[in-house]
C-alpha cells in the first residue's frame, strides 16, 4: 500500500506537465469551436432551405454521432486522403503528422454542433421587443444582430456553454487514442511502461477533478461579471 | 415642408382580417395627436405602419415630405423598396413602446447612447453629453449606470423616452405608454409627456388615458374598427362626440 | 463502392446488434443507480446524502474514458477481492467482460441519471404527494402510484438524451477490446482494406441510424406520456 502511494506520487509530475496541453485542447477547440457556432446557428435559423437544411443536417451528425467516430473518422480518414495530396507539399504538413491539430478539429467541428444547437435556442428566446426597439430606431440587420441578438443570446445561453466547456474539457481526453501526450495519453502510457494499471489513472483522476473544479470556479466568476444586469436590483 | 407626417389611405390586412381599412391622417410640426378608440380598433397597427414595423398592403407614408417607397407583392401585401430608407426614416421617428423595451444587457445610459452612435454616427463623448442632459430632463439622471431590470417600470418608461429623444426625431411615436405601468407610476409619465408636448414636439401618442388627451392633445383621432370615425380638436370630440360608439367608448373609459 | 458489402455489411449489422445490446444494459443499470442516488440525495440522512453527492460530483468531474477504465478494470478484482472473504473457491471467478463494461458504463451513466431523476422528483408539484398522504397512503405506496409516474414526466427529456449519451458512449468500450461492437468493426474493417475514410464514414452512420431510431421512438414517448396535460 505504501509503496503504491510512493509510485502514485512519483508519477504526478510527469502527469502535471502534460495538463498544459489538455488545456490548449480545450481552449483552441473551444474557441474555434464556439466562433464557428455563431454562422451555424444563423445559417440554422435562416428561412432559405439552402442555409438551415445544411446546418441542420451538420447538427445532427454532431450530435448523433459519438465524438470518438468523429475523431477516428478525422484522423485516420485525413491520415488516409492527404498523403499524397498537394497539402504535403506545404507548410501545413508539419501541422498535419501530429495528432494533436486532428484532434482540435475533430472537436471543433464537434462543439460547433453542440454550441451551434444552444445558440440557436438562445437567439429565439431573445425578447422580441428589444429586437422590435432595435429596429424601430433605425438599426440594419446586421448592426441588430451584432449589438442586440448575439450578445443577448450568449447571456442567455451562458450556463449551458459553460456546461459544454467542462464536457469538451472532459472529451479531450479521446486525443489520447490518437497519440496526443494530453493527461490520459500520459497515463496510458505510464501504464505501458510501468505495468501498473491503477495509479496512473487513479492519479489523472485526480487531476481532472481539480482541472474540472477549478476551471468551473472560473466559468461561474465569468458567468456572474457578464450577467450582472440579472442580479438582484441593489437598493435603488 | 410645414406636413411633418402624412398617411394617406392605408390598409392592412392581416389573414383574412381587414385591420386597417383606409386610414388618413397628416400632423403639423407641434401637433399633438391623441389617438383613442377600443382594442381592436387599428390604433396600434397604425402607427406601427408608420415606422415600418408592420408594412401597410396599400397606402402612402410620407415623412418629412419624403415617401417611403413600396413595392406591391404578388400575394397582395407589399413590401419597402429601399430597406436603407426605411432604416434612415426609422431614425427620424422615435418610438416609445408599451412594454418599454429597453436593452436589458445595457444600462441606461447605454441604452440612450446606442443609437445615436451606431445608426447616426454620433461621437461617442457627445453622445453621452446629449444623454446626460436628457436623462436629467426625464428625472432619472442618478440611475444612468443602473440596468433596466432593477428600475421600476415609470423610471424604465422615462429612460426609454430619454432614448427616444436622443434620436432628435422629427416625430415621437408613442405607442400605449402606459398601459403596462401601475397606476401609481401613470402620473410621472404622463408629466414627462406633457413637458414634451408643451416644448413643442411633434407627437402621435396612442393611449387610454382620456385625461392627457383631453389636456395636452391638440387633435384627437378616434379609430373604430380600422377607420376612423371622429377627428378634430379636444373640445369637439371629447366635449361634443357626434358618434354613438365614440359617446358610448367615452362613456366607459371616463374616470 | 463495392468493398464487399455482403462481407463487411453484415458485420456491421452484427455490430449494431452489440451496441444496442450494451447500451440497452448499462441504460438499464444507470436507471437503477439513478432511483438509488437519487433517493440517497432527497432523504433524510446526511451522509446518504453525502455519498451521493461524492458519486455525483467525482463521476461528473472525470472523463468517462477514464472512469471506464478503471472501473472495468477494478471491477474484476473488487469482486475477487470481496468474494475472497468467502473462501478459496472463489479465486478464480473471471468477471465476464459484458457484465463489467455494462456495471461500468452504468455506474457511469446513473450519476447524470441522477441528477435528472432528483431535478424531476422536485419539480412534482408538492400538492400532489400532500394529496397522496392526506388519503393515508404509506410512502412505499406514494412514491409507486404517484411519485415514480409523475417524475417520468418531468424526466422524460433528461432521460432521453442519457439514453442518446449511452448508445453514444457504448463505442467506448471498442478500447478495451473484448467486444464487437459497431466502432470495432468500423476499425477491423478500415485496417484491414485500408479504406480508412469510408469504413469509419459506414461507422458514423450506423450510430447515427440508432439515433435517428431513438429519436422516433422518443417523440412517440412523449406524446404518449404528455397526455392528459395541455
Amino acid at each position: 500500500m505504501n509503496e503504491s502511494l510512493a509510485f502514485l506520487l512519483s508519477i504526478f509530475p510527469r502527469l502535471l506537465a502534460a495538463v498544459p496541453l489538455t488545456l490548449a485542447l480545450t481552449a483552441i477547440s473551444g474557441l474555434i469551436g464556439n466562433a464557428l457556432a455563431v454562422p451555424v446557428a444563423l445559417a440554422r435559423l435562416s428561412p432559405n432551405p439552402l442555409l438551415w437544411m445544411p446546418s441542420a443536417l451538420y447538427i445532427l451528425l454532431m450530435r448523433g454521432t459519438p465524438l470518438l467516430v468523429q475523431t477516428y473518422l478525422i484522423y485516420y480518414g485525413l491520415g488516409e486522403i492527404l498523403p499524397g495530396s498537394f497539402i504535403q507539399k506545404t507548410f501545413l504538413w508539419d501541422y498535419l503528422k501530429d495528432g494533436f491539430w486532428y484532434a482540435v478539429f475533430a472537436f471543433s467541428l464537434n462543439t460547433a454542433g453542440y454550441t451551434g444547437e444552444i445558440l440557436r435556442g438562445a437567439m429565439s428566446a431573445v425578447p422580441r421587443g428589444e429586437i422590435e426597439a432595435a429596429k424601430a430606431y433605425g438599426m440594419s440587420p446586421r448592426l441588430i444582430l451584432w449589438r442586440v441578438t448575439l450578445p443577448r443570446a450568449i447571456q442567455i445561453c451562458l450556463p449551458a456553454m459553460s456546461g459544454e466547456t467542462i464536457l469538451l474539457l472532459k472529451a479531450t481526453s479521446l486525443a489520447s487514442l490518437i497519440t496526443v501526450w494530453d493527461i490520459m495519453g500520459t497515463a496510458r502510457q505510464i501504464q505501458k511502461e510501468s505495468f501498473r494499471v491503477y495509479e496512473p489513472l487513479i492519479a489523472a483522476g485526480i487531476i481532472y477533478i481539480v482541472t474540472v473544479f477549478i476551471l468551473t470556479r472560473v466559468l461561474n466568476l465569468l458567468e456572474r461579471r457578464i450577467n450582472q444586469h440579472r442580479a438582484a436590483p441593489q437598493s435603488a | 415642408m410645414d406636413t411633418t407626417l402624412k398617411v394617406e389611405d392605408l390598409h392592412k390586412r392581416f389573414g383574412d382580417a381587414e385591420v386597417l381599412k383606409g386610414v388618413s391622417l397628416s400632423a403639423n410640426t407641434g401637433d399633438v395627436i391623441a389617438m383613442i378608440g377600443s382594442s381592436g380598433s387599428g390604433k396600434s397597427t397604425l402607427l406601427r405602419c408608420i415606422n415600418l414595423l408592420e408594412t401597410p398592403n396599400s397606402g402612402r407614408v410620407y415623412v418629412n415630405g419624403e415617401l417611403i417607397r413600396m413595392k406591391p407583392l404578388t400575394d397582395g401585401t407589399a413590401k419597402p423598396e429601399d430597406q436603407r430608407q426605411v432604416e434612415r426614416i426609422r431614425s427620424k421617428l422615435a418610438m416609445v413602446f408599451q412594454s418599454f423595451n429597453l436593452w436589458s444587457h445595457r444600462t441606461i445610459i447605454e441604452n440612450v447612447i446606442e443609437a445615436p452612435i451606431h445608426v447616426l454616427g454620433v461621437p461617442k463623448k457627445e453622445a453621452i453629453e446629449r444623454a446626460e442632459i436628457l436623462l436629467a430632463k426625464v428625472g432619472i439622471a442618478d440611475k444612468r449606470n443602473f440596468y433596466p431590470n432593477h428600475l421600476s417600470g415609470g423610471q424604465q418608461q422615462r429612460a426609454a423616452i430619454a432614448r427616444a429623444l436622443a434620436m432628435e426625431p422629427s416625430v415621437l411615436l408613442f405607442d400605449e405608454p402606459t398601459s403596462a405601468l401601475d397606476p401609481e407610476l401613470v402620473g410621472e409619465v404622463l408629466q414627462v409627456m406633457r413637458k414634451l408636448a408643451e416644448e413643442g414636439r411633434t407627437m402621435l401618442v396612442v393611449t387610454h388615458e382620456m385625461g392627457f388627451a383631453r389636456d395636452v392633445a391638440n387633435q384627437i383621432v378616434f379609430l373604430h374598427k380600422g377607420q376612423i370615425e371622429e377627428q378634430g380638436s379636444p373640445a369637439e370630440v371629447i366635449g361634443h362626440p357626434k358618434s354613438e360608439r365614440l359617446k358610448q367608448f367615452l362613456s366607459s373609459t371616463r374616470h | 463502392m463495392n468493398f464487399g458489402h455482403d462481407g463487411w455489411g453484415a458485420r456491421f449489422l452484427d455490430g449494431i446488434v452489440v451496441t444496442v445490446e450494451v447500451s440497452l444494459a448499462a441504460y438499464a443499470v444507470s436507471l437503477v443507480f439513478g432511483l438509488l442516488g437519487a433517493g440517497a440525495k432527497l432523504s433524510p440522512y446526511q451522509w446518504l446524502r453525502w455519498v451521493a453527492d461524492v458519486y455525483t460530483t467525482l463521476v461528473r468531474a472525470l472523463p468517462e474514458l477514464l472512469l471506464l477504465l478503471l472501473i472495468y478494470y477494478s471491477g474484476a478484482d473488487a469482486i475477487k477481492f470481496l468474494l475472497s472473504f468467502l473462501g478459496d473457491d472463489y479465486e478464480d471467478v473471471e468477471l465476464d467482460p459484458f457484465a463489467a463494461a455494462v456495471m461500468a458504463l452504468g455506474f457511469i451513466g446513473g450519476a447524470y441519471m441522477t441528477e435528472v431523476m432528483r431535478g424531476a422528483i422536485q419539480s412534482i408539484p408538492l400538492g400532489q404527494i400532500e394529496a397522496a398522504k392526506a388519503c393515508g397512503m404509506s410512502p412505499l405506496l406514494r412514491v409507486r402510484r404517484i411519485i415514480l409516474p409523475q417524475m417520468l414526466r418531468f424526466a422524460l427529456p433528461g432521460m432521453s438524451n442519457l439514453w442518446l449519451n449511452a448508445t453514444k458512449d457504448s463505442s467506448l468500450i471498442s478500447v478495451l477490446g473484448s467486444f464487437q461492437d459497431i466502432l470495432f468493426m468500423g476499425y477491423r474493417a478500415a485496417s484491414t482494406t485500408k479504406h480508412y475514410s469510408y469504413f469509419y464514414s459506414v461507422t458514423a452512420l450506423c450510430f447515427l441510424i440508432i439515433t435517428l431510431v431513438s429519436m422516433a421512438g422518443i417523440r412517440l414517448l412523449e406524446a404518449r406520456v404528455n397526455r392528459g396535460y395541455k
